[in-house]
């Protein structure tokens, strides 16, 4: 093991002694929010992103979100992947109510935190109608660096004891960023907005 | 394209069919719906036509018109290849009497697409093998795709929970939560 040549490795000897502070609710809290044990509930094109994520490329097991659990009883962090339809919004509740407390809900993408565009009378508007829900991925579908930020919001969140929905905020405003050029607004008898 | 086949099924049928018109070289023939089984049948049978595959079969819901619904069914000679769009007109203003003949000892593909047709827009295929819903849960009530189907109904097969702002698309407004909102924006005042 050659690599790490600046870094001074000194071993603790059984002599000295030492001692740290916390809450136990820190503590649990700390252990908590690194080792999520993810069921993936992936119903739509979401889904892609998903295994985007999960991949080597963007990686998610580097927070501690490694391990997918496909049976809910072993998993307590189920990632809503998709739309879902008034049909499977039984069965998506009953996978909920099938996981061990503590357990944390994210919804990844629009559809599963609003619905999204299909407001009809097959879709349920926002996982939320069903089932409690920690995190919203805001994105059709978000891209992966919006899911590691959803990510390590809940695990900010599991570490504040909180339980408050929250939303994943866009790094920058396309409306607003000029270097962007994703969105060209046009203002009242002035042409494009640059 | 296919005239040939038009011509075909007006003189087979001179009574049932209703009229025909062709645009862009997709020939449409309207048939009574007392014989839309019947007009299937000659398509597929006839050595001329041979009309091998029924790549869809589907209805529209005409609010204003009497008959309300057309059903749509177009098909394919594989042997041929020519196409060929069949229609017919069924049901009263009320959405009631919508029925016509099945297709399904023709062609097997038009089990789950009048399945589905028979789901949407609660058009009846008499014969039909099994005529139950393929897309929608059976407690479903009403036909969505009808066009007085009211839109925003919905049925939830479970009921929605109790808490608070639960009624907001999301638990929080359109800029809640936002260090930055559209409504912060300076985009559609006079300054640059």
């Amino acid at each position: 093991m050659g690599e790490l040549k600046t870094t001074e490795t000194r071993i603790v000897q059984p002599s000295e002694q030492g001692f740290a502070t916390t809450r136990f609710q820190d503590l649990l809290h700390w252990a908590q929010k690194y080792s999520l044990f993810m069921y993936p509930f992936v119903t739509a094109c979401c889904g892609m992103e998903f295994m985007a994520v999960t991949s080597p490329r963007y990686d998610v097991s580097r927070f501690g979100a490694e391990a997918p659990r496909f049976s809910p009883r072993q998993a307590d962090l189920l990632w809503v992947v998709g739309t879902i339809s008034q049909r499977q919004a039984p069965i998506l509740r009953r996978i909920w109510e099938q996981m061990a407390e503590p357990k944390w809900v994210m919804a990844f993408g629009t559809c599963a935190s609003s619905g999204g565009f299909y407001d009809n009378y097959a879709t349920v508007p926002g996982i939320d109608k069903i089932i409690p829900c920690d995190v919203y991925i805001p994105g059709c579908p978000p891209r992966p660096e919006a899911v590691l930020d959803g990510l390590l919001l809940l695990q900010d969140k599991i570490a504040r004891g909180d339980r408050e929905p929250a939303i994943v905020k866009p790094r920058t405003d396309p409306a607003t960023s000029k270097d962007h050029g994703l969105v060209q607004l046009r203002k009242p008898g002035r042409g494009l907005l640059t | 394209m296919s005239q040939r086949v038009l011509d075909l099924l007006i003189q087979r049928f001179p009574q049932a069919v209703l009229e025909t018109h062709a645009q862009h070289g997709d020939e449409t023939a309207v048939v009574e719906a007392a014989s839309w089984a019947k007009v299937a049948e000659f398509l597929k049978a006839s050595p001329d036509i041979s009309m091998e595959m029924l790549t869809d079969l589907t209805a529209v819901d005409y609010l204003e018109r009497e008959p309300r619904f057309e059903i749509v069914a177009h098909f394919y000679s594989l042997s041929k290849g020519h196409r060929l769009r069949l229609k017919t007109r069924v049901g009263n203003a009320q959405g009631e009497g919508v029925e016509v003949a099945t297709l399904v000892p023709l062609w097997a593909a038009a089990n789950w697409m009048e399945r589905e047709c028979y789901d949407l827009f609660g058009v009846r295929f008499v014969g039909h093998p099994d005529l139950r819903r393929i897309l929608m849960y059976p407690e479903f009530e009403g036909h969505p795709l009808r066009k007085d189907y009211i839109a925003t109904r919905t049925q939830p097969l479970i009921e929605y929970r109790d808490a608070p702002n639960i009624d907001k698309v999301a638990p929080f407004g359109f800029d809640e939560g936002m260090s930055f909102g559209r409504q912060t924006h300076q985009f559609l005042t006079d300054e640059e």
